[in-house]
């Protein structure tokens, strides 16, 4: 019986492991299906990772690096090359691997530190042939940077996520040359410095409010169409642009990985597609936590490490304290609001002052962030900008969330 | 007065700068140094891969260990391409000394052992 295990070895995975091991807890395994520890980060060669934690600028490797000499200097197990294949409710999980076979271990309580996958072709429905040459931004990601191959050499990319904003510099580092950057929302998906650094450097068209709408060719891609789309994102014919290329990379969005988390009973909230989580990173199953991109799809792993951290020091506390008491307080969407993490708040397990991860869904200029509860204004934040490619947080005093059960409400404002 | 965005942390402030180079909507003095440097003389920090022989894999990140000019990027990139390193690498182990003259070092970012 291990007191934690933590599936995923990933940032979130390692921040939590490393945690919960600080917090006193002796008996950790983390289970990890690649052949190493450090998750996507290994392949994000790029820098700009490390800013807020580490406070320097570092490259994905060199991120994962640090936790994974963190965690040397612990007790903590690893097993990796190995696949957790189900979690139950009564926290055993079940995996296997080579060297150990099929397995079922118990657990006093477990993290879930899945991460989240991108969305394909089949999630979005491009019409056309079903040639070579269309990938996912991250699948080119580890080609180009893992293991040495460019996937194309004219290149179209579908969406302006991070991911593929890095992919379009990189690839034309390489010698590639990336013809346009297609969004189909009038505002970008990515963090603006990305737009700055990877597209505006190199002189990249990003076309807002444009989408492909059939992708040609036999074997190989030969050429992509791309159509504006009017405000309910439907093409409008007449505007097809015609590119001729060999490539397609898709930047279209990541979906949390919960099938997991969903065998183990575990709610799943509809507007972050990962689990409903407390203050602590707790889920609606006692003793299971999540953490990271399974939880929220982030911007920053900075943020995966902060937020990782508290659930490895949550699972600790409910191994040698117990669990957590007290009422919950749910926090809704108000205006302008499209998720909160956390869900749901209990303010006797909170400290001091709460931090609400959350987006909007549009982008706001210079606003006001607006906490507030039936009638009554709790408290307010300013901010300049608002997109919902960037993710915000506020910071609440908890006394504001004391007093009974009644909802609160995190809503966004817009300076006339 | 230009505006451009800082690229230097995620926050990414909308910044203004005018004949003489006075920086006003940044959050902190990187953002003010970043916009005097972008508009005097730009630089980037590079990150690519090289050739690893005797590696788990066939390639092994690097990166500049300090800013380049950025119109010697496309220099810094050919003679990153030449590069071949052998495992067992270490984060921070020297690449390339002086790459194309710059004064600045490639490093290893990844252990491969």
């Amino acid at each position: 019986m291990y007191e934690l295990i933590v599936v995923g070895g990933g940032p979130a995975g390692l921040a939590a492991a490393c945690a919960a091991w600080d917090a006193g807890l002796r008996s950790i395994l983390i289970v990890e299906r690649d052949r190493e520890l450090g998750g996507i980060l290994n392949q994000c060669i790029h820098n700009g990772f490390g800013l807020t934690w580490f406070k320097e600028e570092l490259t994905g490797p060199e991120y994962a690096h640090r936790f994974v000499e963190l965690l040397s200097r612990t007790g903590v197990e690893v097993r990796t090359d190995t696949m957790v294949l189900d979690v139950t409710a009564d926290l055993s999980v079940h995996m296997t691997g080579p060297e150990t076979g099929y397995r079922v271990e118990r657990a006093k309580s477990v993290i879930l530190a899945m991460g989240c996958r991108e969305r394909t072709r089949g999630a979005i429905g491009i019409p056309g042939t079903r040639p070579a040459g269309v990938y996912t931004a991250g699948a080119a990601q580890r080609y180009v940077n893992i293991e040495g191959w460019l996937p194309g050499k004219r290149v179209v990319i579908l969406g302006s996520g991070d991911i593929g904003l890095i992919m379009a510099r990189r690839m034309t580092l390489e010698g590639a040359k990336v013809l346009a950057c297609v969004e189909v929302m009038p505002y970008s998906g990515g963090l603006t410095r990305n737009i700055v650094q990877c597209l505006e450097d190199f002189g990249i068209p990003l076309y807002l409010s444009h989408t492909v709408t059939q992708i040609r060719g036999r074997d190989r891609v030969s050429e992509v169409v791309v159509s504006r789309v009017d405000e309910n994102r439907r093409p409008i014919p007449g505007t097809e642009m015609v590119f001729s290329c060999d490539t397609l990379l898709l930047s279209v969005g990541l979906i949390p990985e919960n099938e997991l988390s969903e065998r183990a009973g575990v709610t799943i909230d509809p507007r972050t597609k990962g689990p409903a989580v407390y203050e602590n990173m707790e889920t609606s199953v006692p003793g299971i936590f999540s953490c990271g991109n399974v939880t929220h799809v982030h911007d920053l792993v900075d943020f995966v490490s902060a937020e990782s951290r508290r659930a490895g020091e949550a699972a600790a506390n409910f191994v040698l304290k117990g669990p957590a008491a007290g009422e919950a307080v749910e926090l809704l969407n108000g205006p302008g609001v499209s998720y909160t993490v956390p869900q749901r708040v209990r303010p006797g397990n909170v400290e001091k002052a709460l931090n609400v991860f959350f987006r909007v869904n549009r982008i706001f200029g210079k606003s006001q962030i607006v906490v507030s509860r039936g009638d009554r204004e709790l408290c307010r934040f300013k901010r300049d900008r608002l997109a919902p490619g960037e993710m915000e947080s506020v910071t609440v005093p908890v006394k504001l969330l004391e007093g009974g059960p009644e909802p609160v409400a995190i809503a966004v404002k817009e300076a006339e | 007065m230009r505006e451009l965005v800082c690229i230097v942390c995620p926050r990414g402030c909308h910044m203004k700068v005018d004949e003489d180079l006075n920086v006003t909507g940044n959050f902190c003095p990187r953002g003010a140094a970043y916009a005097k440097t972008e508009l005097t003389h730009p630089t980037r920090v590079v990150t690519s891969t090289v050739r690893l022989t005797g590696g788990r894999y066939p390639r092994c990140p690097v990166k500049t260990a300090g800013p380049v000019p950025k119109e010697r990027v496309a220099d810094v990139m050919a003679e990153i391409a030449r590069a071949e390193i052998a495992a067992p690498v270490r984060v921070g182990d020297t690449v390339l000394e002086d790459v194309c003259g710059t004064g600045v070092a490639v490093v290893a970012t990844r252990e491969l052992l």
